[in-house]
Order: structure tokens, then C-alpha cells, then sequence
């Protein structure tokens, strides 16, 4: 029947395509797949450039695949499965989900398979280590251009994403203790949750503004959160107020274009990527592997935005 | 048209034997010619552990498949089973985590719950005549806002329930047979498939299904409350989504509700690769479920393959508008 030779034919041809660039497992290759939390999006391109350049640099063979949107645990769950099958040498792994991921993991385990943890921790004792950014470093760093921008001492405000997610928890304290313990002139007037919801954070922002007309300065946790406080800013109309961001995305790269922003930090997802592929083959080789590796983050602003390096790491 | 178009009541036998035989051998043709090629491509991808994943994948994608299968027989369609099995999950999730009842509640609520919906969906299309795109394309976006607002938008996970996970993850087969270890997930899809199958071809209800899709205002004028069939379709559909829910929650021991938009243009994927026509009035089960069993099927193998994820998504494309393609070539020609 020519239709089913037709399908066959197309269907091998398909295959035959498929398997050209780089199906077979030669002998002796590194073989390490990375599970992200998503693909197409600019940060996790960023973290897949980084893992590329490990791979090219250490001479071993990655691939990289994450869920076309991060609601899809399930998908996820179904892309470690496959890249077990390919008996690979370590996984890299950014969880959507710890919970639904753990049997698998443990599997990964059984068969002597190390699992690097990447972008986010994996609540469980499977992954030999996590490359991520360490957010209190990041919002101590933050503290610091706070102090230096406001000139040592005055008001400022903290508005967070949340009070209970791990980053949530990090960045405020990073930021907390970095000026209760090294900024005595500085006092920080009031710390208030927005969700990271931009509207929701706007008006979190405006009451703190309402409340405190000699405010100096105020930090946002992540992208939502920072551009609330830049919103609450512009419509309220408050001058000499320094703000200062988390990530990137454009309303906050434009922000800091106009000045409405001081500046902020930014993740390095390269560093991520690049990180993760490293801890794996150190984990191959038996390695002992410190529980976090910080992967590094920037601060960026109007003197710098435009920078290669810095460029590298934001996302619109 | 020719024969394969259901018009009148043949016997049962030879309506089973007659409908979309050929697609589903050109289907079912298909899914070795894959499988042999993955094989041949990749010394990994035969292996038990692997051909388990991929029917694990399969068992969501394909019970999804097995519903919209009835939907899109009688002419309709349903955009809303990704979400409405979200839903579901979530109200399994409040039922046993939040309220702490048993087992066994949670079951009947996941199901009772896509019956609900799916007879609420049927209900606009066949008394307010509002076309089914229409009519679920807002139940999808009103189960999705009702899954957040229920769960808070966090994930509700079922560690209170611990037989729960074993709803798909558990192996009663594996119990049996060490060297099977099939998932329950799995055994359930097939149980859904052949109890679906089974209303379709010899049942009442399965018979208007297709007469639905055929002709509707004939069967109408010949007497017969058509409404109340087309509702009762839709709920029937619905009922299987909720046992999709309970298959996704018991895989992921948990509902995360903010899952479920996308699933279902793969579950009309698969039915429309098994043969099943959107014009309505033609389709069988057992060609949606080798349609399920190709997409996943060529997702797990071209991973394998390690073929770059942006290509993999062109390439499954490109095997949905050939194997329409190939049905079409089919039908044209008179057999």
C-alpha cells in the first residue's frame, strides 16, 4: 500500500536524521545529562551556554532539557527517566518538584549514578551537591552598595518575595544582617512581603513610603518585588530614594537605564551551568564535593549594564 | 465515504472489525517500525526499564486520550481535560490531605468530579448550543483558576496517605512477576482503555456516540433525546479524565495545580494519529491508545537519541501532520 510506504519510509527517514549528530554512545565517552526546570526561556539558555563550555572544556558530552513551562512535573519526571536509560556517567538535576522526583533519584543512587543538584536544592541526601547561587552573599553585597549609595547612615526598607521559600528567607537575612552587623548607622525601618507580585508589591512599597517620608533607601528581593518598589517610587513621585534590585527582566534593566533604580544584583545562570557540569566529573572521579558550590552573582548598574560580562547574564 | 463511516447499526462484530481497522494497522504499523528503528539507533533504548518509562509516560497522555476519543466521535471536541484532570487531583488532594478522609473518598471524589464537570460541559453544548470548542475552551480556563484558588496555588502533597502513591507507582504485576515490574498506572490505562472500548462498540450509549457524530438532527428526528446522550458522553469523558487526575497526583504524590494546560492538544494529538476523525462519527479507542503509545514512544526515543530538544518538538510535529497525511491517502482511495 503506498500510504504505509510512504509513513515507513518517512518514519525511517526521521530516524535516520534523528540519530545522525550525536546518538551513539561512543566507548569511554562522558556521558551527562542536565534536567533543567525549563529551556527556552533566557535564563536557562544562559545556564545551557554554561554547560556547553564545561562540556567542550572537560571533553565530555552533555545534553540539556527542561519542560516547556515549569508547572510540567511530570514532564520532567519523564526526561530523567529517559536520560537514566542512557546510563549516563552523573545527572544534573534542577527539581520542579523534590517529592516527585525522590524515586527516581533513589534509582539514579542504586545504580552508583552521582546527582548534582543545580539552581535549586533538592530536599533529599541524593545529590552529591548543589551549584547554586548563595543568595545571602548575593543580598549582603546589595547591603553593602546600600550603604555606600546612602552614604552610611539613614532609613531603609526591605520589601521580599516571601517569608517562607528558601531564596525568600536568604535575601532578606543577607541583607538584614549584613547592615545590622556592619552598618550601626544604618536602620532598617521595615520589612514587608509582596509575594513577588509587581501590583501587590507597588502598593506594599507605597505604604512603607507613606509611612516613612524620610526614607533613604529600599531593596527588592526579585524581579516582581523591585519593580513594585520602582512603581511605588514613580507614583508616588519620592525623590532620593535609592533603590536597589534582584535579577533582571526588562522593566528593571530600564529602570536602572533611567535611573529610577540604583542598580541590582543579577545570578550568573553561565556559572550555573558551567558549575554543574564540573561538580559532575569531579563526583565521577570520586571527588569529595563541598554540599553547596556558589556559582557567583554580579552587581550591576548604569556604569556597567552594557558591560560583555554582564550582558551575558541578564535576561530580558 | 465508504465503508468505514458508521451510518446504520451493523452487528456489533463486524462494526469492531469494520471501524478504522486500517488506520489502526497503519497506527499500529508505525509503532514497530519506531520502536525497531530506536532500537536499531540506540543500544539503550530497548530495555525493560526503559520501555516501562515510556508506557509510565503513556498512562496520563493516554487516559486523556481514551476521553477526548468519545468527545471527538460524536462530532465534538474537548479542550478542557488537561485542567479538568488538574482539577480533579485537587479535589482528591482536599478530600484526603485536608480533610483527612480515606483512600478510597478520594477515589470516588477524582472521578465523581470529572463526571461533574464533564456532564457541566455537555450541558452547554448540547441544551445552551454553544459549540464544544467554545464551551470548554472556558471550562478549561475556569477549572485552571478553580485548581489555584482551591489549593492556594501551592502543591498539595499526600504523605498523610501512603497507599496513595501506589495508585500508579506501585506494580501489583511487579508483586507477581518480579521480572514485569509494569506500574499500576499502567494496568489502569489498559483496564480504562478495554472498559471504554466495550461502551463504545456494545453499548447503547457508545452506539449514539458515533450516530451523534454521523448525523446528529437524523438521530434526532428518528426520536431519540440526543441532549441527554450528548451530556451523558461528555460525563462518562469527564469521569475518565478524573481517573487521570488520580493517575498524575499518585505519580507526582502530589496535585500541583498550576499543571495541565497543553495536555490536552497531546490527547488530541494521539487520537487524531490513531485514526480517529475530528469530523466525528469515526474513531476507536485502540487507535487513540497507539497514538498515545507513538508519542511517547518517539518523545522517549529521540531523548535517548539525545536529538536536540528544539528538534524533537519539530520532528513530533512533523510525524502528526504525516500520519493525518496517511490516513487521508487512505481513505481516498477506495479499499
Amino acid at each position: 500500500m503506498l500510504s504505509r510506504r510512504i509513513l515507513v519510509g518517512a518514519l525511517s527517514a526521521t530516524l535516520a536524521l534523528g540519530a545522525a549528530p550525536s546518538a551513539f554512545a561512543q566507548d569511554g565517552e562522558t556521558y551527562i545529562p542536565l534536567i533543567s526546570k525549563g529551556f527556552q526561556h533566557q535564563f536557562w539558555q544562559a545556564v545551557k551556554q554554561g554547560a556547553d563550555q564545561a562540556a567542550e572544556e572537560f571533553g565530555v558530552r552533555i545534553t540539556f532539557e527542561g519542560p516547556d513551562n515549569e508547572t510540567m512535573v511530570d514532564r520532567q519526571i519523564d526526561m530523567l527517566a529517559a536520560a537514566l536509560a542512557n546510563n549516563p556517567a552523573a545527572i544534573g538535576f534542577a527539581a520542579l518538584d523534590s517529592q516527585a522526583a525522590i524515586p527516581l533519584l533513589k534509582q539514579a543512587a542504586d545504580a552508583g549514578i552521582p546527582v548534582i543538584a543545580f539552581d535549586s536544592g533538592v530536599e533529599s541526601d541524593i545529590p552529591a551537591t548543589t551549584a547554586t547561587t548563595d543568595n545571602v552573599a548575593a543580598a549582603s553585597l546589595a547591603a553593602d552598595k546600600m550603604a555606600e549609595l546612602i552614604g552610611g547612615a539613614g532609613k531603609v526598607a526591605v520589601v521580599a518575595h516571601d517569608q517562607t521559600s528558601r531564596t525568600g528567607i536568604d535575601r532578606r537575612d543577607g541583607f538584614l544582617n549584613q547592615i545590622a552587623s556592619a552598618y550601626p548607622d544604618i536602620e532598617v525601618v521595615s520589612v514587608q512581603y509582596g509575594a513577588g507580585d509587581q501590583l501587590q508589591s507597588t502598593e506594599v512599597a507605597k505604604a512603607i513610603l507613606t509611612a516613612n517620608p524620610d526614607l533613604d533607601g529600599m531593596f527588592g528581593t526579585n524581579e516582581g518585588s523591585a519593580i513594585g518598589v520602582v512603581n511605588a517610587v514613580r507614583e508616588m513621585g519620592s525623590e532620593g530614594i535609592t533603590v536597589i534590585g534582584y535579577d533582571s527582566g526588562k522593566a528593571q534593566t530600564d529602570a536602572i537605564r533611567d535611573g529610577l533604580m540604583a542598580g541590582a544584583i543579577t545570578q550568573n545562570p553561565v556559572g550555573i551551568g558551567y558549575e554543574t557540569v564540573k561538580a559532575a566529573i569531579a563526583a565521577i572521579n570520586g571527588e569529595e564535593l563541598p554540599a553547596i558550590i556558589d556559582t557567583g552573582f554580579y552587581y550591576y548598574d548604569q556604569s556597567n549594564i552594557d558591560d560583555d560580562e554582564i550582558q551575558a547574564v541578564l535576561y530580558d | 465515504m465508504t465503508s468505514t463511516t458508521v451510518d446504520a447499526p451493523k452487528s456489533a462484530l463486524s462494526r469492531i472489525i469494520a471501524t478504522g481497522t486500517h488506520q489502526r494497522v497503519l497506527a499500529f504499523a508505525s509503532l514497530i517500525v519506531l520502536l525497531i528503528g530506536f532500537s536499531i539507533a540506540s543500544p539503550n533504548f530497548m530495555q525493560m526499564s526503559n520501555m516501562i518509562a515510556i508506557l509510565q509516560a503513556t498512562s496520563v497522555n493516554g487516559v486523556l486520550a481514551v476521553a477526548v476519543t468519545l468527545v471527538i466521535i460524536t462530532g465534538g471536541i474537548d479542550l478542557s481535560v488537561g485542567t479538568m484532570m488538574t482539577f480533579c487531583a485537587v479535589i482528591t488532594g482536599v478530600v484526603l490531605t485536608y480533610a483527612g478522609m480515606p483512600l478510597l473518598l478520594g477515589v470516588v471524589a477524582a472521578i465523581a468530579t470529572g463526571a461533574l464537570a464533564g456532564s457541566l460541559s455537555g450541558t452547554f453544548v448540547a441544551k445552551m448550543k454553544i459549540p464544544p470548542f467554545i464551551a470548554t475552551l472556558g471550562m478549561m480556563l475556569i477549572l485552571k483558576g478553580l485548581s489555584l484558588v482551591i489549593s492556594g496555588t501551592r502543591p498539595i502533597y499526600f504523605n498523610d496517605t501512603p497507599g496513595f502513591s501506589e495508585i500508579s507507582r506501585g506494580s501489583l504485576i511487579g508483586n507477581l512477576i518480579p521480572a514485569l515490574p509494569i506500574p499500576n498506572g499502567v494496568l489502569i490505562l489498559f483496564m480504562v482503555a478495554a472498559l471504554t472500548a466495550y461502551i463504545l462498540n456494545r453499548t447503547v450509549l457508545g452506539r449514539y456516540c458515533f450516530a451523534l457524530g454521523s448525523n446528529e438532527e437524523s438521530v434526532r428526528l428518528s426520536g431519540v433525546n440526543t441532549d441527554r446522550w450528548k451530556i451523558a458522553i461528555y460525563a462518562l469523558a469527564g469521569a475518565i479524565v478524573g481517573i487521570a487526575g488520580l493517575l498524575i497526583a499518585s505519580r507526582l504524590n502530589s496535585a500541583q495545580p498550576a499543571l495541565g494546560l497543553g495536555y490536552e492538544l497531546e490527547a488530541i494529538a494521539a487520537v487524531v494519529i490513531g485514526g480517529t476523525s475530528l469530523s466525528g462519527g469515526r474513531g476507536s479507542i485502540l487507535g487513540s491508545l497507539i497514538g498515545a503509545l507513538i508519542m511517547a514512544v518517539l518523545t522517549n526515543g529521540l531523548r535517548v537519541l539525545s536529538v536536540a530538544q528544539e528538534w524533537q518538538t519539530v520532528v513530533t510535529g512533523a510525524i502528526i501532520i504525516l500520519a493525518v497525511y496517511a490516513d487521508m491517502m487512505r481513505r481516498k482511495k477506495p479499499n
